[in-house]
């Protein structure tokens, strides 16, 4: 049936779709976008935050109706008969609505139910879900209390309980760890292939949008780009080099020089190395030339994010925010082999169950420190417990020579924290959060007048200062989030997964204030899920089922495993293999403890 | 110290930020009390003013026209019908098209005449049973009247004993002038114990409450920025009640205001400390809430509010001496009726001192436990 | 292919069953949450023991104080017939003074002086007994008022028929308090207990559960599926029904074998009548929790709408008939006055037709209008 002659499964001509703020701003979150995808085909939807995927995504599911412009699904117009298509289409929500207090098997059961799957059909299918889901082990336990990844899972299952024709899926990965991502990506993948699904997924790992069929590029409502992910990837043909930094430069700092550069698109480190994208062709482009002046390079192949970057940048639109400037009115001079964090024998038992097992790190001052780790490895109690939310079970912590959980209270003013959810006060505005938070912080009169100037100016929040920062776009948030902790100048910053759920764009310009915070004296730990960001990290510390794995610099983590010469391996690889190595041997020792048993 | 206090401060600002920004919580805040002060001083009566009544009179004479003359001529009461059968009382009251039917028998006239006693039959719906009760002691006294009368155009001796009844405080004996002052207890208590509550609840579930405690803030701060509004808000409220009380309803205010201010600060103290215990225990926003219905509804029926506390079994007694609403109300009953002052006051300002200090310390160690 | 959809779908078995796991689902949800339990079984059964055993608006005992200015042998013996009244618990002084102390202290309710000169007058033909009452409570004191008159009118009627005195009244009431003979007034609270446990597990826990799946975004997925909106609906209306009637029968067994409350009518027209006004209360808390879709201003509202008029304005512990004519134009729209009014007559009265047939007409017509208005609102859109 499905022939290259068959009309697309889904179809938009001109689609506009516009919202109104509570604060009465119009918002045109689609903008006469024609897109379609074609039946069979995996379709990546990409674009930086606020460019209407969701939107498209709502709309294709029939949950809202286009102002104007028609949109047809499975041969249907979705906004007069949205039943229709609904019955025959799966989609998962960016926030999949799992009843969490339902267990696994209930959450399957009730949408099993609601799609009128017989138990013939279920007995078939649930072993395969369990089994690819790998939840099959807890099909009995609560779904408020899986970790984030196994949430994003089973909200696959739950969606994918009999065979839709067209599958709709909003950001599956966010908060999902490589291997967790992996894996849905690969069920993904088997259903296109084996059982000719249609799938629309969106989603903000670019590296995701390569192994798609096609792609879809919006950038704020309006269509920039459509059709096979290499059109875009070609985009930055010839454009992509590696940097080698000169001896005794870190390849962050090269980053963050090259990135600053007006004559760079793009670049991030790579491998030690630092992977820059041109504007213009090798050698003609005389800016990238001068910024590259006696730079050892090497020409790369194009990725799907250079072309990407190549694009935005290629359009006029919002830029990176000057993120680079970012100066600190007091740099901390610290020295660098001072150790600010130790963390030895550390352990942190919930009942029987230890959340986090003899973990011991050093981190010293100025450093940046990478935690990372699947979903439940251990991270964010680690952090809770450095930061004195939590006590632990036994061992030692130290931040700044002390443990903030006995310490005076004034001890905290020198820590800043950044939690892993936007975790302030929604209905107050910029300006309100950031004067209650320098007051808490015990910033006062004119101090406090010369701080909250700063952080409005440094991280360009003018513009939003009367907005109440629950309704604050995405990278906005994040922004006011930093800004809050830095209002204080603390000696060490926590960051809590602070890119999750963050595209490209708000990434690098995150990070690039973090570099420039570490230059100036500030030891930053971070959790994250994006293998790429531990590029900028000075050390790394992989964690699984509450231990440390591995810890050293990037590059001695991605040799941990021992590539192949020539072959270099990127920091998920590794990650994935130093993880699932743990779990092998963890697996293996238990079943020869079982066998002696 | 001085630290402390001013980040005690910033949190309360930030709180009263957060109620009083949104039109939509000024509105909760403080419209319905008021509303409901104005509704229930209306409502809140045992006084009543409409009594539907029927009439069997089977003796058709001057007396007994007289006697019902004088039933129509009251305010409270309102003939619906002149019935002519027993079975027709019985309809009219089973139906409630009438409370009561008075029933005056043929020969009425002919035993007054003859100086004997008559007898009029009352027949009253106890399906309320208070309200019956109170409409026969409005039909008592307009017979009273009657016998008085009769006596002296009879001239027969006057009763041997009169009973002169007077009331203290509230000479009408008006029910409103019982309920606006605990009406004052009561809203406030309810809006208080919920908004800190929900917003130390709030505060967790959305993660504030983290971000909050890896700045300099101690618990024992994060408890007083928490009660400090709670309080302001109740004050401001208990205010417009106050208002309500004085300037619409006219009830005259005894005592004094510092007096009434002190108590009710105590009592605040000890609704915030409920409130506090209260978010200590839940762990979403739909448990505070439905936690703090759930310590409300016991807290207001045993607050002698509706019924009196005096009428409840001796266990009973006991037990609302745990509640911080039943000294409320006394406190403020007594200053505002009775102009009582803070001596007077003692047997209730201490046992709710001790009911704040007890939740407010209780509920910061169940806090510093919690966060643990 | 439509059709094909339709048949696969739209099935009456296939309609069943979603129902029926919607239903299984958000009893799972209740049971599971502790809250939910509180406050459907727990604040329940607090209300049924409250009601049944604390709350009474009899008065006895009160504690008063008998002055007896001059101890002469008729004052004595009216004293004593206050001593022996089961209504008093009276404490005999002899200077007044002392007993305003005790009222300004409040440990009396009411001061009844005996005069000293009361012997004297009462040979005249012409005695006053004052009785002095604490008027903030103006029920209270009326009641103890006229405890106290009764009491004189006793010991003038017995010295009457001692010869001693000339005759009382010409004119006597003797009046029957039908329904409730022992004028208890446990026989009204009880019917506003019903009232309330039915508001509360109808209108208060429903008023949560919608704004909670639009708060956690569970609707989204479930509207994206092939159910429908009525089918939600009753998915959410059926446990928390058949939660009501457990809280109905929780309180029909304690009214009677607890609180040996009879129930004189029928019992299928109680309960007839009680499904209506659950209805109602289930579809009020829907619609509240549909149309702010935020559980904390869902559950103001629902206090505020429902539970405090049910509880203030139904006419089981106020009377409607006190009321001012606007205030009860008001109660008109208040499903829970035309529930009391059955409730009442069902205990204690019998199926009294005349009160039954207009009121559960009256909750008829609102359970359709509520269940309506919420199919209205309730759309399968994001909008």
């Amino acid at each position: 049936m499905s022939t290259a002659a068959s009309p697309p499964v889904l179809e938009g001509r001109s689609v506009s779709k516009g919202y109104r703020l509570p604060t009465g701003e119009a918002i045109q979150a689609l903008d006469a976008v024609s897109v379609e995808v074609p039946r069979g085909t995996l379709t990546a939807l990409v674009g930086p935050d606020g460019a209407g995927k969701t939107t498209l995504i709502r709309l294709s599911a029939g949950l809202i109706s286009v102002d104007s412009g028609t949109l047809s699904v499975l041969g249907e117009n979705v906004a007069r008969h949205p039943e229709r298509v609904q019955e025959r289409l799966g989609y998962m929500p960016q926030r999949f609505g799992l009843y969490e207090d339902l267990t696994v098997g209930e959450n399957l059961d009730l949408y099993a139910d609601m799609h009128g799957v017989t138990a013939a059909e279920r007995s078939a299918r649930y072993p395969r879900l369990l089994g690819m889901t790998a939840l099959e082990p807890f099909t009995r336990r609560l779904a408020g209390q899986l970790s984030g990844g196994m949430k994003q899972k089973l909200g696959l299952a739950c969606t994918l309980v009999r065979s839709p024709e067209l599958l709709l899926l909003d950001e599956p990965t966010v908060g999902v760890d490589p291997l967790s991502r992996r894996d849905l990506w690969a069920i993904i993948t088997q259903l296109v292939r084996e059982q000719g699904l249609t799938v629309l997924v969106s989603t903000s790992y670019l590296n995701e949008a390569e192994r798609c069929d096609r792609s879809i590029v919006l950038r704020e409502g309006k269509l920039l780009a459509q059709g096979p992910p290499t059109e875009v990837s070609e985009l930055a043909l010839g454009r992509v080099f590696l940097v080698q930094p000169p001896a005794g430069q870190s390849a962050r700092s090269l980053q963050a020089r090259l990135i600053d550069d007006p004559g760079i698109v793009d670049a991030v480190p790579e491998g030690g190395q630092v992977r820059v994208v041109t504007p213009g062709e090798s050698g003609k482009d005389l800016a990238a030339g001068i910024a590259l002046r006696g730079l050892e390079v090497a020409a790369a192949e194009p990725m799907f994010e250079d072309g990407f970057m190549t694009l935005l940048r290629s359009t006029p639109g919002e830029g990176l925010a000057a993120a680079g400037s970012m100066t600190l009115e007091r740099p901390h001079h610290a020295l660098r082999e001072d150790v600010v964090v130790s963390v030895r024998e550390l352990v942190r038992r919930f009942g029987s169950f230890v959340a986090v097992d003899r973990v011991s790190f050093e981190v010293r001052s100025g450093e940046i420190f990478g935690l990372l780790g699947p979903n439940g490895a251990g991270k964010t109690t680690t952090f809770r417990m450095l930061c004195g939310l939590l006590p632990a079970s036994s061992g030692t912590l130290r931040v700044a020579g002390m443990d903030l959980r006995k310490a005076r209270a004034s001890a905290r003013q020198r820590i800043g924290y950044v939690a892993q959810k936007f975790s302030l006060y929604g209905q107050l505005s910029v300006s309100e959060n950031l004067e209650f938070f320098a007051s808490a912080y015990g910033l006062h009169r004119r101090r406090r007048r010369e701080r909250i100037a700063w952080a409005l100016e440094e991280f360009e929040l003018e513009r939003m200062i009367r907005l109440p920062s629950g309704q604050l776009p995405g990278g906005y948030r994040q922004r006011l989030a930093m800004a809050i902790a830095l209002l204080h100048e603390p000696e060490i910053l926590f960051l809590d997964e602070p890119t999750s759920g963050a595209d490209p764009l708000a990434r690098r310009e995150f990070w690039r204030r973090i570099t420039a915070l570490a230059e100036q004296g500030v030891t930053i730990i971070v959790t994250t899920h994006f293998m790429v960001e531990a590029e900028y990290c000075d050390r790394v510390a992989i964690m699984d089922a509450g231990r440390v794995l591995a810890q050293g610099t990037p590059a001695e983590v991605r040799g941990w495993t021992g590539a192949e010469p020539g072959h270099a391996l990127t920091m998920e690889d590794a990650f994935i293999r130093i993880v699932e190595s743990a779990r092998g041997q963890a697996t293996s020792r238990s079943e020869h403890a079982g066998g002696a048993a | 110290m001085i630290e402390s206090i001013l980040r005690i401060l910033a949190l309360t600002r930030k709180e009263l930020l957060a109620v009083l920004k949104d039109p939509r919580g000024r509105l909760t805040l403080f419209v319905p009390p008021i509303f409901q002060c104005l509704i229930y001083g209306y409502v809140a009566s045992y006084d009543l003013n409409d009594v539907p009544f029927a009439v069997l009179d089977r003796d058709h004479s001057a007396a007994s026209r007289d006697l019902i003359a004088r039933l129509d001529g009251s305010r409270n009461f309102h003939r619906q019908a002149g019935l002519f059968r027993n079975q027709d009382a019985t309809r009219w009251i089973d139906d409630r098209r009438v409370l009561l039917v008075i029933s005056i028998d043929q020969d009425f006239e002919r035993r007054l005449m003859l100086g004997q006693s008559a007898e009029i039959q009352l027949l009253a719906d106890g399906r309320n049973s208070n309200t019956a009760g109170t409409a026969a002691g409005y039909v008592s006294a307009i017979i009273a009247e009657f016998n008085a009368a009769w006596r002296a155009a009879h001239g027969l001796a006057g009763m041997p004993v009169q009973v002169s009844l007077r009331a203290w405080f509230n000479p009408n004996l008006e029910t409103r002038w019982h309920m606006i002052p605990s009406l004052i207890g009561t809203l406030t208590l309810l809006q208080t114990l919920l908004l800190t509550a929900m917003s130390v609840a709030r505060e967790r579930e959305e993660g504030t409450l983290d971000q909050l405690l890896v700045s300099p803030f101690r618990p024992i701060e994060v408890m007083a920025g928490k009660a400090l509004p709670s309080v302001l808000i109740g004050i401001v409220q208990a205010t417009n009640i106050l208002l309500v009380a004085q300037l619409w309803f006219r009830i005259p205010f005894e005592g004094s205001y510092l007096t009434l201010y002190t108590g009710l600060t105590v009592f605040l103290l000890s609704a915030v400390g409920v409130g506090l215990l209260v978010s200590a225990i839940s762990a979403t926003m739909q448990q505070a809430m439905l936690y703090s219905f759930l310590v409300m509804m016991p807290f207001a029926l045993l607050s002698g509010l509706a019924t009196p506390i005096s009428s409840m079994p001796e266990t009973l007694q006991q037990f609302t001496r745990l509640n911080p609403l039943r000294y409320a109300i006394e406190i403020a009953e007594r200053v505002y009726l009775e102009g009582a002052g803070l001596k007077l006051l003692a047997p209730d300002l201490w046992p709710l001192a001790g009911i704040a200090l007890g939740t407010l310390l209780l509920a910061s160690w169940m806090f510093r436990h919690r966060v643990a | 292919m439509n059709t094909h959809g339709r048949s696969l779908h739209g099935g009456a078995l296939a309609r069943a069953r979603r129902i029926w796991s919607l239903v299984r689902k958000e009893t799972h949800q209740v049971v599971r949450d502790p809250s939910s339990i509180a406050t459907g079984i727990v604040l329940p059964l607090i209300l049924i023991l409250l009601f049944g055993y604390g709350l009474s608006l009899d008065v006895t005992n009160v504690p008063i104080a008998v002055v007896l200015e001059a101890p002469t042998p008729e004052a004595a013996e009216l004293a004593a017939g206050f001593q022996l009244s089961p209504y008093f618990d009276a404490s005999l002084l002899t200077a007044m003074h002392e007993a305003e102390t005790l009222m300004l202290e409040r440990k009396v309710d009411a001061i009844v002086r005996i005069r000293p000169d009361f012997a004297r007058e009462l040979s005249l033909g012409a005695a006053e007994v004052q009785i002095l009452v604490h008027g903030t409570d103006a029920n209270k004191a009326r009641i103890i008022q006229a405890y106290a008159q009764g009491a004189v009118a006793q010991w003038s009627a017995r010295r009457a028929a001692e010869g001693k005195d000339p005759a009382a009244g010409p004119v006597l009431v003797r009046d029957r308090l039908w329904f409730n003979p022992a004028n208890d007034s446990h026989h009204f609270l009880i019917p506003g207990l019903v009232v309330l446990v039915m508001t509360l597990i109808g209108a208060l826990l429903t008023s949560m559960v919608m704004a909670r799946e639009w708060e956690r975004g569970t609707l989204e997925s479930l509207f994206v599926t092939p159910v429908r909106i009525d089918e939600i609906l009753l998915g959410k209306t059926i446990p928390y029904f058949v939660l009501g009637m457990i809280g109905l029968s929780l309180c029909l067994l304690a009214a009677r074998f607890l609180f040996a409350v009879p129930v004189r009518g029928s019992i299928w027209v109680l309960a007839g009548a009680s499904m209506l006004y659950l209805l109602v209360a289930l579809g009020a808390g829907l619609f509240i929790s549909t149309a702010t879709r935020s559980q904390f201003v869902a559950s103001q509202i629902t206090v505020l709408v429902t539970f405090l008029p049910a509880f203030m304005l139904s006419g089981f512990l106020f009377d409607l008939r006190s009321m001012p004519a606007a205030v009860r134009a008001l109660t008109t729209i208040l499903p829970a006055r035309y529930y009391v009014a059955v409730l009442q007559s069902s205990f204690l009265a019998g199926d009294v037709w005349g009160v039954i047939v207009p009121n559960t007409a009256a909750l008829a017509v609102m359970a359709v209008v509520v269940l309506m208005l919420n199919r209205a609102i309730t759309r399968k859109s994001l909008d």
